[in-house]
């Protein structure tokens, strides 16, 4: 029984893994690239710890660390992330609203902002393209 | 079936890389490192147990570490651009 719970629990976490990689790809911007990415692992990878702790339940304590840590730095590093993109200026795909622009607290501009891109690289993938 | 996981989980990583090498900004290809640790950290897990080996979670441990350490430090570099 433990076994079954243990296969279940374990597919389902790397059909997320699949789909957060599919979103990494397919998605047209940084911050929805990231909203694809970040959660989705989070979720696929604690679905295989919790099967590894079905498979081997004496390994619980190793692996119980393992899950607490991936909780605490996942949100951290991806917080970074994002921080340092808008800073950045990364451009949008469009349809959205920058509150802080529209507040009047517009950021200065980055040292390291897009402003060319390489060729035969699109910054954003066109809507033509989907 | 765990060949099948470990297949499964590799696919995720090949996808990920693919958006590493072709990510048209730098943040880009950070998101998709960041990605790819926690991908090899689940696949770790995933070998552990099909050697049966409970070294290899340690080996996760420190590769999650790793790929935390390197993601927060690129994300202050951009952020800061020193």
């Amino acid at each position: 029984m433990l076994h079954f719970i243990g296969t279940v629990l374990a597919f389902a976490g790397a059909a997320s893994l699949i789909v957060s990689a599919i979103g990494i790809v397919r998605m047209p911007d940084i911050f929805s690239r990231m909203h694809a990415g970040t959660k989705a692992s989070t979720l696929g990878i604690l679905l295989i710890i919790a099967a590894a702790v079905c498979f081997q339940p004496a390994w619980s304590l190793k692996l119980l660390l393992l899950a607490l840590f991936v909780l605490m730095t996942n949100p951290l590093s991806s917080s970074a992330l994002a921080l340092a993109s808008y800073k950045m200026g990364v451009p949008h795909a469009g349809g959205e609203m920058d509150d802080l622009e529209r507040d009047g607290l517009y950021r200065e501009p980055h040292p390291l902002s897009p402003g060319d891109v390489q060729e035969g690289e699109e910054a954003i993938p066109t809507k033509e393209e989907s | 079936m765990l060949d099948i996981l470990i297949l499964m989980v590799s696919f995720a990583l090949a996808l990920s890389l693919f958006r590493f090498l072709r990510g048209p900004t730098l943040t880009d290809r950070v998101v998709a490192f960041d990605v790819m640790s926690i991908v090899a950290t689940a696949l770790l897990v995933i070998l552990s147990v099909y050697f049966g080996r409970s070294i290899y979670l340690d080996v996760a441990l420190v590769f999650g570490l790793i790929g935390f350490l390197g993601t927060v430090v690129f994300g202050r570099f951009i952020e800061k651009a020193v």
